[in-house]
């Protein structure tokens, strides 16, 4: 065995792992939130044929899977030299896509969210979990399971299968839908949109209930980075790149993100296998920026459904005029895109193109290919090199929460600097840390998704470097002081 | 590789209303835990079976004795290995779910290669990388030379192949377990893409 790092002296699989820096006067300086998974998928995919890249690098994530499908997928359309699939390839792909947007969203929001939302964020651990919604709420717990089945069994008619399908190919898709399918779908959509309206209304109540709260709550200032249709238009799919500051002026608009390695870097830190992006014409300081449901909505002109639009106009009033930077505001943007979900998906299941049977197209052999999606969470980037055999040489990822790093540390140090009682750290600090992070629905590897809560292990460092607290939190509320 | 899927003892008969399930996620997808969640209403019959207040990411200092424990994943670090021993030492009966956990699944393409070059690979010469170094910190654990199945490190008592099990498959088989039936999976439940 070779050791390659320390080993600590305390080691808890599967926590989120935060240290806080103080410096003097006491005031954090840092936060860090550490990711401690490391698999290697840039190096072993390399010497792989390129055609099994789409089933391959979805490997990476059971809970988004789709979405790295079709980025790979779209990566490799490029290098077949396909520039524009058939109609019937890019819809089915399209309703793919919408439906695991929609389970996603629909995951986070009703197994993971609704339990703080309902219950609040002081009710008992052991009750305050999807087992708690489904014994007080049923009716609430069985939507969200439903909606989440919805979207599952759309994957499954487009993918042939819900988790790890293969319907994206390199240059188009290896099925289209039968009408038995399309009625199949078309029997439940009415009641996801209706479900998925009563779920904007419901966090719309939650957030205005406590809008001071919810609008200063680990809030920070930053450039937000997403997709948008050429003529502006909410994008999940394909389109340009578009960065705008915290003030909502544009940074770069429309670029196309086949060259998205012009405009955005990466640093690596040594305290955490994830790296962190920024904007490289804004510097490693500035250039920052988050991803996801919040710039999103925020970026986009407009939704091309009219429910989702009108929400999206009751949102921006909250800006006033520039950007909503509410941390919190997530969960509030991302249950519109669970509208916007269903209803395109609606429109899509009338179009007849979906029974068409021209699903691929062949071009010539490329060097290289880039397929950038919008990821339920963020902007998904997947660059590959391949040699004249379709043999990768050389392989890029950037995953949605990666590009979310340096905001969830920046949040939590502005929970920390409100909450931080002196030296030692509180129960409520860690419950607020946790919230915070949960906001930007990351998908950590270590999986700080669960069916239950995230544990957590908070450690308080001096400006010495010495650690002077440490509390930890297991899945049943415990709570206890390691130091 | 321990006993046959086909070939389950049943489960003592505890003096308790449900029997407590825990579950692991190692170096996996989580894609094992999205497929339980696709048995979709059956979970509000589930949570009525058994006690799920133990999950993936339990802490490990509290896990106590538990019925049936799950693993999802292969073993990558050390924390996968106290994690997957801790299991073993709890768990009456442990479950290997899923093809990373049974023989190693996606994430043992980097055991041909030499672990250092995986990591310079994407901390040193990815592209777009600045501040070229390999994660190094104390809080980080230790990464293993090569990535394991679980049979490796501990004694497995049932191997749920599929990448990921369907949920059928995950439904038939902790149904069965739990009434204390053995377990007879039909061909349509065990075969793969």
């Amino acid at each position: 065995m070779r050791r390659i790092v320390i080993e600590p002296l305390t080691r808890v699989e599967g926590h989120g792992k935060v240290t806080l820096l103080q410096g003097k006067n006491r005031h954090i300086r840092q936060a860090r939130l550490h990711i401690t998974e490391f698999r290697g998928f840039e190096k072993f995919i390399q010497g792989r044929p390129y055609w099994e890249l789409p089933v391959l690098v979805q490997r990476l994530c059971g809970i988004c899977p789709v979405s790295h499908h079709l980025a790979a997928a779209k990566a490799t359309d490029m290098i077949v030299g396909v520039s524009k699939l058939t109609p019937t390839a890019e819809k089915i792909r399209r309703l793919m896509h919408f439906g695991q947007t929609l389970q996603s969203h629909a995951l986070h929001f009703f197994h993971l969210c609704s339990p703080d939302l309902l219950f609040g964020y002081d009710d008992a651990v052991r009750h305050r979990n999807i087992v708690g919604v489904i014994e007080d709420h049923p009716e609430i717990a069985k939507q969200g399971v439903l909606m989440r089945k919805y979207g599952q069994e759309i994957i499954r008619v487009t993918a042939g299968k819900r988790i790890h399908g293969t319907g994206a190919i390199p240059g188009g898709v290896n099925r289209s839908l039968s009408k038995q399918d399309i009625h199949y779908l078309q029997n439940d959509i009415g009641q996801m949109i209706d479900w998925a309206q009563g779920a904007v209304a419901l966090i719309k109540q939650v957030f205005f209930e406590h809008y001071d709260y919810h609008l200063a709550f680990a809030r920070i200032e930053s450039s937000m980075m997403s997709l948008v249709r050429n003529d502006g238009a909410f994008e999940l799919y394909h389109g340009g790149m578009r960065a705008k500051d915290h003030d909502g002026n544009t940074i770069f608009d429309h670029v196309d993100y086949r060259n998205y390695n012009d405009y955005i870097r990466e640093s690596v830190k040594d305290w955490s296998y994830m790296k962190f992006p920024f904007i490289s014409s804004l510097g490693e300081e500035d250039g920052w920026y988050r991803v996801g449901p919040l710039a999103r909505v925020n970026n986009c002109d407009y939704f091309s459904t009219p429910l989702a639009e009108a929400e999206r106009l009751e949102f921006m009033a909250i800006g006033k005029g520039v950007p909503v930077q509410s941390t919190m505001a997530y969960h509030w943007a991302r249950l519109i895109e669970l509208l916007h979900c269903t209803e395109a998906i609606a429109d899509l299941l009338r179009d007849r193109q979906l029974l068409g049977k021209n699903l691929r197209i062949k071009g010539e052999l490329q060097s290289h290919g880039t397929g950038v999606i919008e990821a339920p969470r963020g902007t998904l980037f997947h660059h590959s090199d391949i040699d004249e055999q379709g043999i990768v040489k050389k392989a890029s990822l950037i995953v949605s929460t990666t590009n979310n790093n340096q905001a969830m540390n920046e949040s939590i140090r502005k929970v920390a600097n409100q909450y931080l009682d002196g030296h030692r750290l509180s129960e409520a600090l860690l419950n607020q840390v946790e919230i915070a992070i949960r906001a930007y629905d990351p998908c950590l590897s270590c999986a700080t998704h669960a069916i239950g809560k995230m544990p957590m292990k908070l450690s308080l460092e001096n400006e010495h470097g010495e650690v002077i607290d440490q509390l930890q939190k297991n899945t049943s509320g415990q709570i206890s002081r390691t130091l | 590789m321990g006993r046959l899927m086909n070939n389950l003892q049943p489960i003592e008969s505890k003096a308790k209303d449900k029997l407590i399930v825990a579950t692991a996620a190692l170096c996996g997808c989580f894609g094992c835990h999205m497929s339980l969640l696709d048995i979709d209403e059956r979970i509000l019959q589930l949570v009525e079976l058994v006690e799920f207040d133990r999950t993936p990411l339990t802490d490990i200092k509290t896990v106590g004795k538990c019925d049936i424990g799950l693993i999802e994943g292969g073993v990558a670090n050390v924390d996968n290995v106290e994690v997957l021993r801790e299991f073993r030492n709890n768990c009456d009966v442990l479950v290997a779910v899923g093809a990373c956990a049974v023989n190693g699944g996606i994430p043992t393409m980097r055991n041909q290669f030499d672990l250092k070059d995986c990591l310079e690979e994407a901390y040193i010469h990815g592209i777009g990388v600045e501040n070229p170094q390999v994660p190094n910190d104390v809080e980080i654990p230790l990464l293993l030379d090569k990535v394991h199945p679980i049979h490796e490190v501990v004694r497995v008592d049932y191997f749920l192949p599929g990448c990921p099990p369907g949920a059928d498959t995950l439904w038939l088989f902790l149904t069965e377990v739990i009434a204390g039936n053995a377990v007879n999976f039909p061909y349509s439940l065990i075969h793969y893409d």
